[in-house]
């Protein structure tokens, strides 16, 4: 990592009608980082993407993606940033290698040819090359749409939730793909909902109605929070996890299978507690490692209350 | 034990198809709006007994009969001599050109042979393009005639023309003597089909885009919108000249309708109203959120183009507000074009007065299209 900075925002907000989706986020995306950006449906994270690529304009603040003016200079900003949509977004009814074509065309690659053969090889879609895109399935439409936002070998990839509703092998081995380009000098922002990616993220920042609540490393955003973890395991699960609900100290209490795990802010309270609690249940307890999923939770209850009680809307 | 089907069910859809008309803004305007608009607008404009058209006249002998009969076509209300007073020169060029309708000419010496019982003729050219619209006139022209004359000079000639017609009116049909009417209808239909499927396409063309999300996509990559718009629009231009071959062949083989002008007068003329509906209809695909929403608006524009254009009925019988707004609609322009050429052999010049009101609609929708066009998601 060369610590350049690729993407540098300060203040960015952005309003529909009365609601401030993005309100006054600030951040800095360095070369060859992965940058995982969090947070609940609805908080802000698809509509800071489309403000750093030139898709919508900022209502305040400012910023550069690549040295470019996001305000004024989004025609350069996207001829070296590959953004990728939530929603599969390319033609369903051309094959996938008239789609890279198409895309191939609009960026002006030359050979065209040459730069369509070498990113179907690179993607391993060269055997599927004259399959219709709506036939696919997600994970190769995935693929196919990855492989149309490197094929003009960006700088920045924006990645907007870009594995939901693929399955696991197809989004390891879309994670494995992200790592190799940024091994190459590619800086990735990528949103997601799934812990086990934040996780593969050198750097993950946390939204919630729109502001930024948490950023660090994994284990800086766990140590931030906080909160401590006990693994309850055996006994009536259902049966305990409505006890340890009503606990002073518990926070949250969640069903992993034959586990619950139980967190709270005070070590010590939630220690005598949970041993309280399961007295004569046949469960055991046993101090664990905080999870990223309890954390996000937490931020997730906390920012809602927040909003609510500073008269927010409710929903 | 069970029925057929639940009313409560039934219910459910009615409930929900009514909830999503009411959420769809512009189709609930559209079944408001189309019903209002349309039926006060064409039942007021429409009439298929044109009055008041535009008339030349050659008037070679200045006496007071001849006066009353052109008096006496005047009073008619089929016929406005607005036009004036024209040389034989001025009046048939003005004639193919379809500024007047009808040209009458009253030859010399005419109440010199009146008098005389030499029974004199006088000439009325009508432009028989559109049969329809000069049928009624044509009709009625004998009697006119014989009234004025009678009228004005009841007393001197009362021996000389025991009930008869003293003047020999001759008719000639300009352009479709015999009065075909698929002469008319079928370079008509040229225009309206084109009309239809070029707007309707592009329409789609865009909406299609937003509707399946690609847009976003589209946007994020370094295309413009002239270029996005251009490159849209160009493959139906292409589209509609395979219409135009289509429908000249069918129109010269299974309707022998003559060609008598030049084809490139005509292709030409079409290379701009084909441009000037398909950038309407990326105007129209910017402004729907929706393919039904852009179908909507074209049939919308449709409507008036096929009612007010003169395709189904006379231009000049409708009022005069009704004509601007037909001027504004390419499809007018373009009807005469095709007619001019095809049935009367005009050339560039005779076709200039209706392309350059094209030319002026395909920039204004244009600069729309552009305008409305968002670079940006917001």
């Amino acid at each position: 990592m060369s610590g350049e900075i690729i993407v540098d925002i300060k203040g960015l907000t952005k309003r529909f009608g009365d609601k401030t989706v993005v309100d006054n986020v600030d951040l800095t995306v360095n070369r060859g980082e992965i940058v995982g950006f969090l947070g609940p449906n609805g908080s802000g994270k698809t509509t800071t993407i489309r403000m750093i690529c030139g898709l919508l304009r900022p209502d305040a603040g400012n910023g550069t993606c690549l040295g470019y003016d996001i305000r004024t200079e989004s025609e350069k900003i996207k001829l070296e940033v590959g953004y990728m949509t939530q929603r599969f977004s390319f033609y369903e009814d051309l094959t996938i290698r008239e789609n890279l074509d198409f895309v191939a065309r609009l960026y002006a690659l030359k050979p065209r040819a040459k730069f369509v053969d070498s990113t179907l090889n690179r993607l391993g879609l060269s055997n599927r090359q004259h399959q219709l895109a709506g036939t696919l399935s997600g994970g190769w439409k995935q693929r196919m749409a990855l492989a149309a936002c490197v094929m003009h070998e960006p700088q920045l990839l924006l990645l907007d939730e870009p594995t939901a509703g693929v399955d696991p092998k197809a989004r390891r081995e879309f994670w494995d793909e992200i790592h190799e380009l940024t091994s190459e000098g590619l800086t990735v922002l990528v949103s997601t909902h799934y812990m086990d990616e934040a996780e593969r993220c050198h750097r993950i920042v946390y939204i919630a109605y729109g502001k930024i609540i948490a950023r660090g490393t994994v284990a800086e955003v766990i140590a931030a929070s906080g909160l401590h973890t006990i693994v309850v395991r055996g006994g009536d699960t259902a049966a305990l996890a409505r006890k340890m609900k009503t606990l002073d100290g518990v926070e949250q209490v969640a069903p992993f299978g034959n586990d619950l795990h139980v967190v709270g802010l005070d070590p010590v309270l939630l220690e005598k507690e949970v041993r309280g609690a399961i007295a004569g249940s046949g469960a055991t307890a046993a101090e664990d490692a905080t999870s990223l999923e309890d954390v996000f939770i937490r931020l997730m209850t906390s920012s809602e209350d927040n909003f609510t009680s500073a008269g927010g809307r409710a929903s | 034990m069970n029925c057929l089907f639940s009313w409560s069910r039934i219910g459910a859809v009615m409930a929900k198809e009514f909830i999503q008309m009411r959420r769809d803004r512009l189709t609930f305007a559209m079944i408001i709006g189309i019903p209002i608009v349309q039926l006060t607008l064409f039942g007021y404009a429409i009439n298929t007994d044109p009055k008041q058209l535009p008339t030349a006249a050659i008037v070679a002998d200045h006496g007071p009969i001849s006066r009353a009969i052109l008096a006496g076509l005047e009073i008619s209300d089929y016929f406005d001599f607005g036009a004036g007073t024209r040389t034989e020169a001025e009046a048939r060029s003005m004639l193919a050109r379809g500024e007047v309708s009808y040209v009458v000419t009253i030859p010399v010496n005419f109440e010199r042979k009146l008098v005389r019982g030499e029974k004199p003729q006088i000439l009325i050219e009508a432009d028989a393009t559109d049969p329809a619209a000069t049928s009624n006139a044509l009709g009625s022209i004998n009697e006119i005639v014989r009234r004025a004359v009678a009228n004005e000079a009841g007393g001197t000639l009362a021996e000389l023309e025991p009930g008869g017609m003293p003047v020999d009116v001759v008719l000639h049909r300009l352009y479709n003597p015999e009065g075909i009417t698929a002469y008319n209808i079928v370079p008509g239909l040229l225009g309206v089909i084109l009309t239809m499927t070029t707007i309707l396409m592009t329409a789609l063309a865009l909406t299609r885009e937003v509707e399946r999300g690609t847009i976003e996509n589209l946007m994020a990559m370094p295309a413009r919108p002239f270029e996005i718009m251009v490159g849209k629009i160009v493959p139906y231009i292409g589209f509609g000249f395979v219409q135009v071959g289509i429908i000249l062949i069918a129109a010269n083989i299974l309707f022998s309708v003559p060609m008598e002008g030049s084809l490139t007068v005509l292709l030409t003329a079409t290379v701009l109203f084909i441009a000037a509906n398909v950038t309407l209809g990326y105007t129209i695909s910017t402004l729907a959120r929706s393919q039904m929403q852009a179908m909507q608006m074209t049939f919308f524009f449709f409507l008036p183009s096929i009612l007010l254009s003169g395709f189904m009925f006379p231009f000049r019988g409708m009022p005069g507000w009704a004509q601007v707004i037909g001027e504004a609609i390419p499809l007018t322009h373009f009807l005469r074009i095709v007619r001019g050429v095809m049935l009367k052999g005009g050339g560039f010049a005779d076709v200039a007065p209706n392309v350059w009101p094209l030319m002026v609609f395909w920039l204004a929708v244009g600069t729309i299209a552009m305008l409305r066009y968002r670079r940006t998601l917001d």
